[in-house]
C-alpha cells in the first residue's frame, strides 16, 4: 500500500513530436501533490495520460504506476483512478443516488443501502430519488465526490474540482475531500491554477511552466 | 478484447452494406448497355443498344430538359437559401422558419409534387381563389402550365422541396465556421448584411455546403417522382424515359434502358463538372468585389433581403398550401370549379380508401422501422470505432457517405433490376430493404455523427475512473444521453425510407406497394380525392416518428430537466 | 412476408410438380386452398382496385385463396417479368400468378408459349359464359383457344357533361368539327397508355374505306390505310385541350378533367364508368355517355395464367369465381364498376336472371339496344405501328 502514485519521467508530446511538458512525481498515500501552472501549459493531459484517456493527438513516454502497477497498458477502466472535474459532471439521465451508486458492481448486496448511508454521510439523505438538476452546486460536487468514492479508486485525481464553487463552498468542499482521501488513505493528484487549493493541500507543489 | 475486433469490422462492413447494390447495379448498367448481357441469355460486345437508344424520338430534348430543370431548381434553392440565411440569420423571423423546416423537409418529394400540382393547374386552388371575381374565369384557362413542355412547373416544384433541405444543412454548418463573430466584424465595417454576408460568411459556408449542394443537384437532374407529376410529358425528362423502358414488356428495350441509364450518369456528372466551373467563376467575381470595397447597404441590401424572405415563404407556403389541398379533397363530396371550397365534406373517400391506406401505412412504416433500426446500428457501429479508435473518417469518408446521395438512383437501379431478373432472384421485401438502407444509411450517419461527436467525452473519463469500460460507457451513459439525437435520426431515417420511390418499385419488382408507389401510381389516374386520402397517409407515415422522437425522450426523461433542455 | 412463405411452400413442394387440372374441378379446389394468388393488374383505377379487393376476401372466404393485387401501372410490367423469368430459367415458382391482360400483351405471352393451359373452357363457370355473343373467345382477331378467361366485356363509348356539351359530335368528322369550334375542350389519354391508343383505333374505324381490311395483318399498305388517320389528327390536334402539347396519362385522368370544367369529352371502355364515376362525386351529375353513329369497337378483359406461376389452382379458383353470376352482377352493378358482363342470361338460373334484369343500369349508362353491336378489334399488328408513328409524330412534339 505505501507506494502510492508514481509518475517516473512522465514526457507529454504532440503527435507530430514537438513537446509539452515532462514531470516526475510521487505521491504517497493519504496525501496530495499539487500541480499547479498558467492555462495552456496542459496540466489537465497529465490526468488525461494517468486515466488512460489521453486525445489522439498526443503520445507520451515514461512510466506510470499505482501501489506498484504499472499502469502504462491497462485500459482505463482497470486502473482504478477516480477523477473529479471543475462541472462535476453527473450523469444527467440518471437519479442523484443511481449516480452515487454508478461505480458499483453489478450485483453489489444491499445497493441501496451502500448509496443511501453515503449519502448521509455528505448531508443528503433521502436524495437518492431526485434529479440531479434540481441540486445546488456545492451538493453537485459532494455527489461527485461520493460518486467516485464508492467506487473505491486506488487514487484520487483533481481537475480544478473546486473552481466554480463561492468562496465559503470552496472552503468547505476542499476540506471534505483531502479529509476524505486522507481517511482512505488515498494518494491525491490536485490540478489547479488556484495557490489557494495547493496551500490547502498541504502538500508538495510542482510548477510547470 | 472480442468486442473490439468485432467492432472494428463494422465500418468495413456498412461500406459493403453501401457499395454492394451500387456496385452490382452498376455493373448490371454497363453490361446490358454494351450487349453483354441480355435478359433473356446470351449477348456480346455491340454499340447496338446505344444506336436504339440515340435513334429515339425526343431523346435530347428529354436530356436536355433534366438539364434545364436540375441546374435551376438547384441554383434557386441555393440562391433562395443563401439569401435567407445572410438577410434573416438571427432574427425572429427566421426563428420561425427553422421551426417549420423539419415537418416541410419530411415531406415526401411525391406528397409535395401531388400538392403543387393541384395548387398550380389551371384548375387548381390558385386558380379558383381568384375566379371568376377577378379573372373572370367560369371554366379553367386552357393554360399549359402543370406538365409545361418548359419543365417550370418542375423547377418550381423542385425549387419548394429542396430549399428546406439546403436550409438544415447550412444551419448545422453556420456553428462551425463562427458565423456570428464574422458577421459582427463586417458589420461595424459598414457592409450590409447580405453582402457583408457573402463576402465573409459564404465562402466558408459553401465549402461546408458543397456536396448537399452536389445531391440536390443530382437528384433535380434524375428524379423520377417530382418529374412524373410535374415535368412535361411530350417528352418527359430523361429518368423518366429510362423507367419506361425498364418496365416496358419488350425486354429489347432493357438494352436502352441501361445505355439510358449511363447517359444520365454523364449527365448529372457534366452538371456537375458545370456546376463547379460556375462555382469558380463566382468565387473570382466575389474577390474582385471584396476588393471593391463597395458596401451596399442600402436598397440593395433590402431587395436581396426581400427576395429571400418571399422565396423562402413561397416554398413553405407552397408546399403546406399543397398539403391542406390534399386534406380537403380527401373529405371532398362534390367540387367543381371555381368553388373555392367543395359543395359538400363527407367521409366517403377515407371510407373506400381508409382501410387499405392503413394496411399500406403499416407495411410502409414496418419496412421504415426495420430499415433505419438496420442503418442505426451500423452508424452507431461505425461511430463508437471511430471513437474508440481515436480518428475522424475524414475526406474520403465523406465522399463515400454521399455517394449513394450524389449517384443518380435511375442510373443503378434499373441495373440492379436487371441482375436480380438475369440471375432469378427472387424481387421483393429483402432486395427493397437493403436499397432502402443505401439511402437512408448516409442521411443518418450525417445526422448523428454532429450529436455524437459533441457528447462530452470526459463523462467516459469519469466513469472509467468509476471501473466502467467502453461498453458499460457506450450503453450506460453515451447511448442513454443521446436519447432524443438518436430517436430524431432514426426519425430521419424513416422519413427517408417512406419517400423512396425507385428503389421500392425496381428492387421490389411490384411486389411490394408502399404509400409513395401507391400514391405516383395514383397520380396517373388523377382521382384527386384518393391520392388525397393516400397523400395524407404518406406525409402522416413521415411525421409520426418525428412526432414520437420528440415525445418519447420527454416522457423517458420527464423527471431529468437537464434531458430536456439540454 | 407472404411471398418468402410461398417462395418456401413453392422448394418443399418441388417435388410434387403435377399440374392441376382443370377439368377435376375438385382436385384444383383441394390444391388452391391455402394458395397466394398475385394478380397483376392494372391499379391506376379506384374502383376496380376496391373491385378485386371484394373478389380477395370473396375468394378467401369461399375457397381459402389469398388474392394479392399487384397494382401495375402498366401491364406490360407483368408481361415483362414473366419473359424475364423464362430466360432466367425460372419455370416454376414465378411471381406473377395471374395478369389482367388482352390484346397485344396476351398475343406476345401467346406466341412465346409462356401461358398455362388452355384452361377457360373447363372452368366450371365457363358454361355460363356467352361465348357465341360476346367477343370472348378471339382478341385482337387472335383466338384465345382456351389461354385466357374473360371476365369484362368492354365497348368504347363516350363520356360527356350535357351541361357544357349539349349535342356530343357522334363521329370523327363532327369531333373534327366541334374542337375547331370549341379549342382545348378534347383530348384523348397519351398512347401508349391502352385507351388512347383504342381511341386512335376507333378513329381508324371511322375513316378507314375498307374496314374489313383492318383485320388482316397491316402490310404494305400501312402508310395508304392509314394516311386519313394521319390527317384527321394533324386537324384536330392544334385545336386539342393544350393544343395538344400535353395529355392525360390515363383514363381516368379525363374525368378528373372533366369534371374541374377542362374538358368537355372523354373516351372509355367502360359504358358504366361515368355512372360510377356519378356515384362517386367524380362527375357532375349531367355526366351522359355516348356510342359513335357508326358504332365502337368492343372487347372483353381477359385473365391468364403464365406457364411459370406459383398458384395455378389458385389463379383458376379466382377465374372461375370471376365468372359466376355473384361477381359479374357486382362488376356491372353501375355505381360499383359498370363493366358490362360476359355471361349468357339464357343461361343463368332464373333468380340469378331476375338479379340482372333488375339491375338499374343508372343515369349515364346506355341500355344494351343503344350500344349497337360492337365492332371487332383490328388485328394487333395496327395498334403496334399507329402507337409508334403516334409518338413520333406527336408524342415528343414540344
Amino acid at each position: 500500500m505505501g507506494e502510492g502514485l508514481k509518475l517516473d519521467k512522465l514526457d507529454i508530446q504532440h503527435r507530430n513530436g514537438r513537446p509539452l511538458l515532462a514531470i516526475s512525481a510521487q505521491v504517497p498515500a493519504g496525501e496530495t501533490v499539487s500541480v499547479m501552472g498558467p492555462s495552456g501549459v496542459g496540466k489537465s493531459t497529465v490526468l488525461a495520460a494517468i486515466t488512460g484517456t489521453l486525445p489522439p493527438a498526443f503520445r507520451y513516454s515514461g512510466e506510470m504506476s499505482l501501489n506498484g502497477r504499472r499502469l502504462n497498458d491497462l485500459p482505463p477502466q482497470e486502473r482504478r483512478v477516480g477523477i473529479l472535474f471543475q462541472d462535476h459532471l453527473l450523469f444527467p439521465h440518471l437519479s442523484v443516488g443511481q449516480n452515487v451508486g454508478f461505480g458499483l458492481l453489478r450485483r453489489t448486496p444491499d445497493r441501496r443501502e451502500k448509496v443511501a448511508e453515503a449519502l448521509s454521510e455528505i448531508g443528503l439523505e433521502g436524495f437518492a430519488d431526485r434529479d440531479p438538476a434540481t441540486l445546488s452546486g456545492g451538493q453537485r460536487a459532494r455527489v461527485a465526490l461520493m460518486r467516485t468514492l464508492l467506487a473505491e479508486p486506488e487514487a484520487l485525481l483533481l481537475d480544478e474540482p473546486f473552481s466554480r464553487l463561492d468562496a465559503e463552498l470552496r472552503g468547505k468542499m476542499r476540506e471534505l475531500v483531502f479529509e476524505r482521501a486522507r481517511a482512505r488513505q488515498l494518494p491525491v493528484l490536485l490540478v489547479t491554477h488556484d495557490l489557494a487549493d495547493a496551500e490547502a493541500a498541504g502538500g508538495e507543489i510542482i510548477q510547470l511552466t | 478484447m472480442r468486442t473490439e475486433s468485432r467492432l472494428s469490422v463494422v465500418p468495413a462492413l456498412t461500406i459493403l452494406l453501401l457499395l454492394g447494390p451500387i456496385a452490382a447495379g452498376l455493373v448490371g448498367t454497363v453490361l446490358p448497355a454494351f450487349g453483354l448481357m441480355k435478359v433473356g441469355g446470351g449477348g456480346s460486345f455491340s454499340l447496338e443498344p446505344w444506336h436504339m437508344l440515340f435513334a429515339e424520338p425526343g431523346l435530347f430534348q428529354a436530356a436536355w430538359i433534366s438539364v434545364k430543370t436540375g441546374l435551376l431548381s438547384t441554383l434557386g434553392a441555393l440562391v433562395g437559401c443563401l439569401l435567407l440565411v445572410a438577410g434573416w440569420q438571427g432574427t425572429r423571423t427566421f426563428s420561425a422558419l427553422e421551426r417549420l423546416l423539419s415537418p416541410l423537409l419530411s415531406v415526401p418529394h411525391a406528397a409535395a409534387a401531388l400538392g403543387l400540382a393541384f395548387l398550380l393547374a389551371p384548375s387548381g386552388w390558385a386558380a379558383r381563389l381568384n375566379s371568376p371575381w377577378l379573372t373572370g374565369w367560369e371554366r379553367p384557362p386552357d393554360l399549359l402550365i402543370v406538365g409545361d413542355p418548359g419543365g417550370w412547373a418542375l423547377i418550381a416544384g423542385l425549387m419548394a422541396k429542396e430549399l428546406p433541405f439546403l436550409m438544415l444543412m447550412a444551419l448545422a454548418a453556420l456553428p462551425q465556421i463562427n458565423s456570428r463573430e464574422r458577421m459582427q466584424v463586417v458589420l461595424s465595417l459598414g457592409y450590409g448584411r447580405v453582402r457583408g454576408w457573402v463576402l465573409v460568411v459564404l465562402p466558408a459556408l459553401y465549402s461546408q455546403l458543397r456536396l448537399p449542394v452536389y445531391a440536390v443537384l443530382a437528384y433535380s437532374m434524375s428524379n423520377v417522382d417530382v418529374s412524373t407529376v410535374l415535368g412535361p410529358t411530350a417528352p418527359p425528362t430523361l429518368a423518366v424515359l429510362i423507367l419506361r423502358w425498364m418496365t416496358d414488356a419488350d425486354l429489347a428495350l432493357r438494352g436502352i434502358g441501361a445505355a439510358g441509364a449511363l447517359l444520365q450518369l454523364a449527365i448529372v456528372v457534366g452538371g456537375i463538372a458545370l456546376w463547379r466551373l460556375g462555382e469558380i467563376a463566382a468565387a473570382a467575381l466575389a474577390r474582385r468585389a471584396v476588393e471593391s470595397g463597395q458596401r451596399s447597404a442600402g436598397w440593395r441590401d433590402q431587395t436581396g433581403r426581400v427576395l429571400g424572405i418571399v422565396i423562402a415563404v413561397l416554398a413553405g407556403v407552397s408546399i403546406l398550401a399543397g398539403l391542406a389541398s390534399q386534406a380537403v379533397w380527401s373529405f371532398a363530396g362534390r367540387w367543381r370549379f371555381p368553388d373555392v371550397l367543395p359543395a359538400q365534406f363527407g367521409l366517403r373517400s377515407w371510407e373506400r380508401h381508409g382501410e387499405s391506406a392503413l394496411d399500406v401505412t403499416l407495411v410502409t412504416l414496418g419496412l421504415a422501422a426495420l430499415a433505419a433500426i438496420i442503418a442505426l446500428f451500423f452508424v452507431l457501429g461505425c461511430l463508437e470505432a471511430e471513437h474508440r479508435r481515436g480518428r475522424s473518417m475524414g475526406r474520403a469518408g465523406l465522399l463515400l457517405l454521399y455517394l449513394p446521395l450524389i449517384l443518380p438512383q435511375i442510373a443503378f437501379l434499373p441495373g440492379l433490376q436487371i441482375l436480380l431478373l438475369q440471375l432469378g432472384a427472387a424481387q421483393g421485401f429483402l432486395p427493397v430493404l437493403a436499397t432502402h438502407i443505401v439511402f437512408v444509411l448516409p442521411y443518418m450517419f450525417l445526422a448523428l455523427s454532429g450529436p455524437f461527436h459533441a457528447w462530452d467525452t470526459r463523462y467516459a473519463t469519469v466513469a472509467a475512473g468509476l471501473g466502467t469500460g467502453p461498453e458499460g460507457v457506450l450503453w450506460r451513459l453515451r447511448l442513454p444521453m443521446l436519447l432524443a439525437p438518436i430517436l430524431t435520426v432514426t426519425a430521419v431515417g424513416m422519413a427517408v425510407s417512406v419517400g423512396q420511390y425507385l428503389p421500392t418499385l425496381l428492387a421490389g419488382g411490384g411486389r411490394l406497394t408502399t404509400l409513395t408507389t401507391e400514391a405516383l401510381a395514383l397520380s396517373s389516374g388523377g382521382d384527386r380525392r384518393a391520392i388525397g386520402v393516400w397523400t395524407l397517409a404518406l406525409t402522416a407515415a413521415a411525421w409520426v416518428p418525428f412526432a414520437a422522437a420528440l415525445v418519447v425522450p420527454r416522457l423517458v426523461y420527464r423527471k431529468r430537466q437537464a434531458m430536456l433542455h439540454g | 412476408m407472404k411471398h418468402i412463405l410461398a417462395a418456401a411452400m413453392v422448394t418443399l413442394g418441388g417435388a410434387a410438380f403435377a399440374e392441376p387440372n382443370p377439368a377435376d374441378w375438385d382436385a384444383v379446389l383441394k390444391e388452391a386452398q391455402g394458395e397466394i394468388v398475385y394478380w397483376h393488374a392494372w391499379g391506376g383505377a379506384t374502383t376496380t382496385n376496391d373491385f378485386i379487393a371484394w373478389v380477395g376476401e370473396r375468394v378467401m372466404n369461399d375457397y381459402g385463396v389469398a388474392l394479392e393485387h399487384v397494382k401495375l401501372t402498366d401491364t406490360a410490367d407483368a408481361v415483362s417479368r414473366v419473359v424475364a423469368e423464362n430466360a432466367a430459367g425460372t419455370d416454376a415458382g414465378g411471381a406473377v400468378d395471374m395478369i389482367w391482360i388482352n390484346g397485344e400483351n396476351f398475343i406476345a405471352l401467346k406466341d412465346a408459349d409462356l401461358l398455362f393451359g388452355p384452361f377457360a373452357e373447363q372452368l366450371p363457370n365457363w358454361e355460363l359464359v356467352d361465348a357465341e355473343g360476346k367477343p370472348v373467345t378471339v382478341d385482337f382477331t387472335v383466338p384465345t383457344d382456351g389461354y385466357e378467361s374473360p371476365w369484362a366485356a368492354a365497348q368504347v363509348v363516350f363520356i360527356y357533361d350535357s351541361e357544357t356539351l349539349s349535342e356530343p359530335p357522334t363521329s370523327a368528322e363532327a369531333i373534327a368539327e366541334w374542337a375547331a369550334a370549341n379549342p382545348g375542350r378534347f383530348t384523348f389519354p397519351q398512347p401508349p397508355d391502352f385507351l388512347g391508343t383504342t381511341f386512335l383505333k376507333q378513329m381508324l374505324f371511322e375513316l378507314v374505306e375498307d374496314t374489313d381490311r383492318l383485320q388482316e395483318d397491316a402490310g404494305d399498305d400501312y402508310a395508304e390505310v392509314t394516311a386519313p388517320l394521319w390527317a384527321w389528327l394533324e386537324e384536330t390536334t392544334p385545336n386539342m385541350w393544350r393544343g395538344g402539347r400535353a395529355y392525360p396519362q390515363s383514363g381516368p385522368r379525363q374525368l378528373q378533367l372533366i369534371n374541374d370544367g377542362e374538358i368537355d369529352l372523354a373516351v372509355s371502355l367502360s359504358p358504366g364508368e361515368a355512372t360510377a364515376a356519378i356515384a362517386n362525386q367524380q362527375l357532375p351529375e349531367s355526366a351522359r355517355t355516348f356510342v359513335l353513329d357508326a358504332g365502337t369497337i368492343g372487347n372483353a378483359s381477359f385473365v391468364a395464367i403464365p406457364y411459370n406461376a406459383n398458384a395455378k389452382a389458385g389463379a383458376m379458383v379466382v377465374a372461375n369465381f370471376l365468372l359466376s353470376p355473384e361477381a359479374q352482377l357486382r362488376a356491372q352493378t353501375p355505381e360499383i364498376l359498370g363493366y358490362g358482363t360476359v355471361l349468357n342470361m339464357d343461361a343463368l338460373s332464373a333468380e340469378d336472371r331476375a338479379a340482372f334484369d333488375n339491375l338499374e343500369l343508372g343515369v349515364a349508362t346506355l341500355s344494351p339496344a343503344e350500344l349497337g353491336t360492337a365492332l371487332p378489334e383490328p388485328h394487333a399488328s395496327w395498334m403496334t405501328r399507329i402507337e409508334q408513328d403516334w409518338r413520333e409524330r406527336y408524342g415528343v412534339a414540344n
